[in-house]
């Protein structure tokens, strides 16, 4: 039923770079439920598969020193979900990794295989945009790290060079939670086992007297990438939160979607979610970040 | 596609009933204008239901193999002896060659009541000198290769007079046969005809019909046969008219349905209990009908985003098929010396707990307890006694008079056998508690006598292994009746629907096995949920590749879509029934999508005429009344 060449099963980093350089095309595997539907459906033959799941420095959740939450990359949704650092530092992010799939997806599938993946859809994608995330990209020659937001390049494709570097974690910066609120909304059409037909994540801070001080939308499914509207959120900077406000923001992220037509859901469809989910979003992180709403 | 049938139509059946309930036949012409058979007074309204798929959980699969000079066919199957017979035809096999096994299944749900695979594997075997061939399909095979629900674009109208009471009704079914015939006609048939069942009318009816090839996946039986769809589009009309005039819509049908003494036109069948009424009755009631519809009123008003609504639809469906075709079950019953048994029937358990209810009406007539019964599961032609198999609710209904005609054989025997060992009138005796009793002594325990019988050695006694077998043909078909009522929610800018509760009630006679029973109404329910909100069978319009052929794509209600039901059976006594039970499979997916529909109409004003009612299509119909703003 499935191609599989050859596997391996690596115990560190080093061993699983050394690998991927000696088996060109070989594909990491953690979670690996990607993995097994690009099996199943064929996409993948004679495949090489390195197993990564045995490896303790890609898992796991703690405070680096600066404050900063470092979260490993083979770390299971569900132990995000479950984890009280990241559900009392980015609460936005451990909802939206308890909205993946199902239970027994979010057992064993991993964010940095969600990352990988490269899918536009990825549910926990637009929050790690809008925490300004910074995925750490190991090679046997060292390591460099990236932005999230530019870490996907088009539908599957990522700056990854997969047959010499790693995704071995992510970082949240403190000064993009710190007194910050958030909220991931995913819109599907089931209230489980979906993918995305659009997420919005929003991420914002307010000042003392109640303006916004700091303000991140991001979106999956509205563009070939997940992607931030920089001009929607400086649109938002300095402002009162009001409802009129939110309205312009409406008109606004549509300006920087490019949402497509497709047989999962019409252009009609997902503009109307991108304005209604920037909305509601918008609205709860503000209410999340101590704000209220005048309307 | 067809040389002979240029316009890929493969048959119509098209008629109109007369005040006095004659119905005459004729063959119309394929159309899609809005005017039913061209006549002015049935201007009719446009609905649209797309081809959806059982989803049962066990994809369909089957091996066979030779044993010596037979045939022996393992299918996921719900009409065995059927399939033994369409096996034995398509491979040259004398029928009494060919042997069908079907273990216990995963749901069937009309997808597994035909041939489909094993006519293939048996050949395979057979030209392969009696090895095993097996023929798995995967969820996405089974999705496009094995049957589907019609899909039917309906032309519905009707006219009410200014009293409420139904003049004229007429209905054209344009229905999607796929690409092989399977059924085909059959289903719009039973639809067309379906729609003159419910409701009268004073004045003319008319139903035309019609079936096509198409390069899509075969269409066949599902859970309801045609009329679900056909609800669809009734109860959405029916709602429409007392919408427009301003009447209530649970008067308005109460006003027009038919009940016990209704005749059918075309059968002329008639129907002896209906608990229609009371079901209705008895649920305006409990979903507390007269105050939340008001409530749901005023609270819309000034909630533009979320609107709350009550809706409603109310059916009949026919249980068996009689006299369309013969209706017979069959049943033996095998005496253990220690007073248990062996209870072996034809009838196809797939899930719905037909050999509970068959155990439950042998014990009650034998007075031997459940946990000494053993229900043979697997149907093997080679065992169980002939039965047509698992279709139309049937099988507690026939299959059930078949049980219970071999229990009461099987008591005469006992107390035959009894009256000559002991010596005693047989009239006099009787059977209770396992016990043989003489007027208020017991005479012997049903042990005592089944090892004596077995094994007296007197050299004049003949022994008997005591058995009794019965078929039952049943020359009576009797309708299931109910009614759904949905409490919900619609999130107006997303096209979201949250159903609050959902109340179904349901007159399927006499409720043999009550907890199976709800279970079965719990099922019903939500697979019809999901044809109302979710499911679809999307396939490339340039190639006709399918979409959505697989589980996550194909938008089956989740446990975390289904939402809290409220389930009460109104209790008839059906005379031509064991113990007045009549069907109950079939019928609680049949009101759901329309009850939905309605209650989106009564929320937000606007009245769907296609299926699902996804958040996409929702939202174009939201967007296109001016409840989204642009």
């Amino acid at each position: 039923m499935y191609d599989i060449k050859e596997t391996f099963r690596a115990n560190s980093v080093p061993e699983a770079l050394e690998l991927l350089r000696a088996h060109p095309g070989a594909i990491p595997v953690c979670g690996g439920t990607d993995v097994m539907i690009h099996l199943k459906e064929r996409k993948l033959r004679q495949a090489a598969l390195v197993g990564i799941m045995d490896i303790a420095s890609l898992q796991g959740i703690y405070l680096e020193q600066t404050g900063d939450l470092f979260i490993g990359s083979g770390t299971c949704f569900d132990s995000i979900y479950q984890n009280p650092l990241a559900r009392a530092c980015v609460p936005m992010l451990a909802d939206a990794c308890n909205q993946v799939g199902s239970p027994q997806i979010r057992s064993v599938a991993t964010i940095g295989g969600n990352l990988c993946n490269g899918a536009v859809s990825a549910d926990s994608v637009p929050s790690l945009l809008v925490l300004n995330a910074e995925l750490e990209l190991t090679s046997l020659e060292g390591k460099r790290v990236v932005k999230a937001v530019d870490f996907h390049t088009g539908p599957g494709k990522t700056v990854l060079e997969t047959d010499r570097e790693l995704l071995t974690g992510i970082r949240i910066p403190k000064a993009s939670y710190e007194g910050h609120g958030g909220k991931y909304l995913k819109f599907g059409q089931r209230n489980a086992m979906e993918i995305a037909t659009l997420g919005c994540a929003v991420n914002c801070a307010l000042s003392p007297d109640g303006t916004i001080r700091d303000f991140a939308i991001a979106f999956g499914v509205a563009a070939p990438r997940p992607i931030r509207c920089a001009k929607a959120e400086s649109l938002m900077l300095g402002r009162r939160p009001t409802g009129a406000l939110l309205k312009e923001l409406r008109r606004a992220v549509l300006l920087e979607c490019a949402p497509r037509e497709s047989w999962r859901a019409s252009l009609e469809l997902r503009t109307q979610l991108i304005q209604e989910l920037a909305e509601r979003a918008s609205r709860c992180a503000i209410e999340h970040a101590g704000g209220s709403l005048d309307d | 596609m067809h040389a002979f049938r240029p316009t890929n139509e493969l048959a119509r059946m098209d008629f109109s009933i007369s005040p006095e309930g004659d119905v005459s036949w004729y063959t119309g012409t394929f159309s899609t204008d809005e005017k039913i058979a061209g006549r002015e007074d049935l201007c009719g309204e446009h609905y649209a239901v797309p081809a959806v798929h059982a989803c049962h959980l066990e994809n369909n699969t089957c091996f066979a193999y030779m044993d010596g000079r037979r045939m022996v066919v393992y299918s996921c199957n719900q009409v065995p002896h059927t399939l033994r017979r369409n096996i034995a035809e398509a491979i040259g096999m004398p029928l009494g060659d060919v042997r069908v096994v079907k273990p216990f299944l995963g749901g069937g749900f009309g997808n597994k009541q035909d041939t489909m695979y094993e006519p293939l594997v048996a050949l395979a075997s057979q030209r392969l000198g009696g090895r095993c061939v097996a023929i798995t399909l995967s969820r996405e095979e089974t999705f496009v290769n094995t049957r589907t629900r019609h899909g039917f674009d309906m032309t519905i109208a009707a006219a009410a007079d200014e009293a409420g009471d139904l003049t004229h009704r007429g209905i054209r079914i344009n229905s999607n046969g796929g690409s092989y015939a399977a059924h085909t006609h059959a289903v719009a048939a039973y639809a067309v005809t379906s729609n003159f069942q419910t409701y009268k009318a004073s004045a003319v009816q008319i139903g035309e019909s019609s079936t096509v090839y198409t390069n899509l996946p075969s269409a066949a039986a599902m859970r309801g046969y045609g009329i679900p769809q056909l609800n669809f589009a009734m109860e959405s009309q029916m709602e429409d008219i007392a919408r427009r005039n301003g009447w209530d819509p649970i008067d308005f049908r109460l006003q027009n349905i038919n009940e016990a003494g209704f005749v059918d036109p075309f059968d002329k069948f008639t129907v002896r209990t209906c608990g229609l009424r009371e079901c209705v009755e008895q649920g305006r009631r409990l979903c507390d009908w007269d105050r939340k519809r008001k409530e749901y009123d005023a609270f819309n008003k000034t909630s533009p985003n979320l609107k709350k609504g009550l809706g409603m639809a109310l059916f009949s469906y026919k249980i068996g098929v009689y006299p369309l075709q013969l209706e017979s079950g069959s049943c033996r019953i095998v005496m253990n010396e220690d007073g248990s048994a062996q209870i072996m029937v034809g009838c196809a358990e797939l899930g719905q707990g037909s050999d509970t209810a068959m155990c439950q009406i042998v014990s009650q007539i034998t007075t031997i307890p459940e946990q000494k019964l053993s229900v043979c599961s697997a149907q093997d032609t080679d065992i169980t006694p002939y039965d047509n198999g698992a279709y139309a609710s049937r099988q507690t209904y026939i299959s059930g008079s078949g049980a219970k005609l071999a229990a009461e054989k099987l008591v005469d025997t006992i107390l035959t056998h009894a009256a000559r060992t002991y010596k005693l009138p047989k009239d006099e005796l009787r059977l209770a508690s396992e016990q043989i009793w003489h007027r208020d002594s017991a005479v012997c325990t049903l042990a005592q006598l089944c090892t004596y019988i077995n094994f007296v050695n007197d050299q004049k006694t003949d022994t008997d292994h005591i058995t009794a077998e019965a078929t039952f043909t049943m020359k009576n078909i009797c309708l299931a009746y109910g009614v759904s009522f949905m409490d919900l929610e619609v999130d107006v800018p997303v096209g979201k629907v949250k159903i609050r509760k959902v109340y179904c009630l349901q007159d399927s006679g006499k409720i043999i096995n009550p907890q199976l029973a709800e279970g079965q109404m719990h099922g019903g329910v939500a697979m019809g949920i999901g044809y109302a909100l979710g499911e679809q069978m999307l396939f490339d319009a340039a190639t006709g590749r399918p979409l959505n052929n697989n589980l996550l794509d194909y938008k089956i209600p989740t446990c975390m879509d289904i939402p809290d039901m409220e389930i009460r059976f109104v209790e008839t006594h059906e005379d031509s029934a064991p113990f007045g039970a009549k069907g109950l499979a079939e019928p609680p997916l049949i009101p759901q999508a329309a009850a939905v529909r309605n209650a989106i109409l009564h929320a937000t004003g606007v009245g769907m005429h296609k299926l699902p009612m996804n958040p996409q299509n929702l939202v174009h119909a939201f967007g296109e009344a001016g409840l989204i703003a642009q």
